[in-house]
């Protein structure tokens, strides 16, 4: 069997506390991402829409009113 | 610097921003995945220090999450500039959005380096400048969040954590600089210094690998959680447009 170098379990906890804090980052960003953009997605599904989309989609039926 | 100034000016739009951010994040994300499986790999094969033995193998977590949490401070400290000063719209995103993970690469500091004290100064924790002022550095980010958490206008918020954060970079000179101006359990400088580094190429490849590999998935998750802060401000925007159609 290989020998275990000295202090082994401290180096092995600072690596585990490195993926757990790395993985807790990831899982953050991630996981906040899907909540903004499902809660984004809902308000827009019930016709809320932000000014400048909901200004910019005035702006093309009014030039759409006046081609005709 | 007119190209650096036009490209600040064309991100200051967090549409266009949004975009940018979308087709960089998979590239940064696949380099640093790279990046990381080629540090990890010399850090595992990285020969044992003649007087620290394998303990030296914490320095490759600790050294690189010490410079990101004095990195995201300083990256801060220009957003608080770019709130107070140039009003800049992405500022408060970029400040709000790095707080929590300045204070993950602190918090993995502070861990990291009493798991490697305890092998090699015989305690996990000693009330010296460097540890002192990086536990500081910690609370700062807390405080930081805090504050963002706490006050409800987002531009009142801004502006308070922009003065903190002015303030609290007096902390990173203090921090870097402590170990010459007291004397302290921790070692000097032995990266950057004049006269050349200290450590043996053996160890310092591994260790500029996972600072590169750290610094990348720092950008990563930063323009991640900046994407994330611009969707919670059209949200708030679009339940504030709610809630006044329907009074």
């Amino acid at each position: 069997m290989m020998p275990q170098p000295e202090h082994i379990d401290f180096i092995a906890a600072a690596y585990a506390a490195g993926a757990v804090v790395i993985a807790a980052l990831i899982a953050w960003v991630t996981l906040d991402y899907r909540a903004q953009r499902r809660t984004l997605a809902k308000l827009e599904m019930q016709g809320i829409s932000r000014r400048s989309a909901s200004g910019r989609a005035e702006t093309l039926t009014r030039a759409a009113k006046e081609d005709a | 610097m007119k190209a650096l100034a036009m490209t600040l000016t064309d991100l200051a739009n967090p549409s266009r921003f949004l975009r940018v951010a979308d087709a960089a994040m998979p590239w940064l994300a696949g380099a640093t995945a790279l990046v990381f499986a080629y540090a990890l790999m010399r850090a595992m094969l990285a020969p044992d220090d003649y007087q620290q033995g394998a303990t030296v193998k914490i320095m490759f977590l600790h050294v690189p999450s010490a410079w990101l949490g004095m990195l995201c401070w300083g990256l801060m400290t220009v957003a608080a500039l770019g709130t107070l000063v140039w009003r800049h719209p992405l500022a408060d995103v970029t400040a709000k959005a790095a707080a929590p993970i300045g204070a993950a690469f602190t918090l993995l500091c502070l861990i990291t380096g009493s798991l490697w004290g305890r092998p090699e100064w015989g305690t996990y924790w000693v009330w010296d400048a460097r540890l002192t002022s990086e536990l500081l550095l910690f609370l700062l980010y807390l405080g930081v969040i805090a504050v963002w958490r706490t006050v409800e206008d987002a531009s009142r918020a801004a502006r308070a954590v922009a003065i903190l954060t002015l303030v609290g970079a007096i902390d990173l000179p203090i921090i870097k600089f402590s170990v010459d101006w007291w004397n302290t359990l921790h070692q000097g400088a032995s990266v950057f210094r004049l006269g050349g580094s200290t450590i043996d190429r053996t160890i310092l490849i591994p260790l500029f690998a996972m600072t590169v590999a750290f610094t990348l998935l720092f950008v990563t998750l930063l323009l991640a959680a900046m994407r994330n802060e611009i969707l919670r401000r059209r949200v708030r925007t679009l339940h504030l447009m709610k809630a006044s159609a329907a009074s």
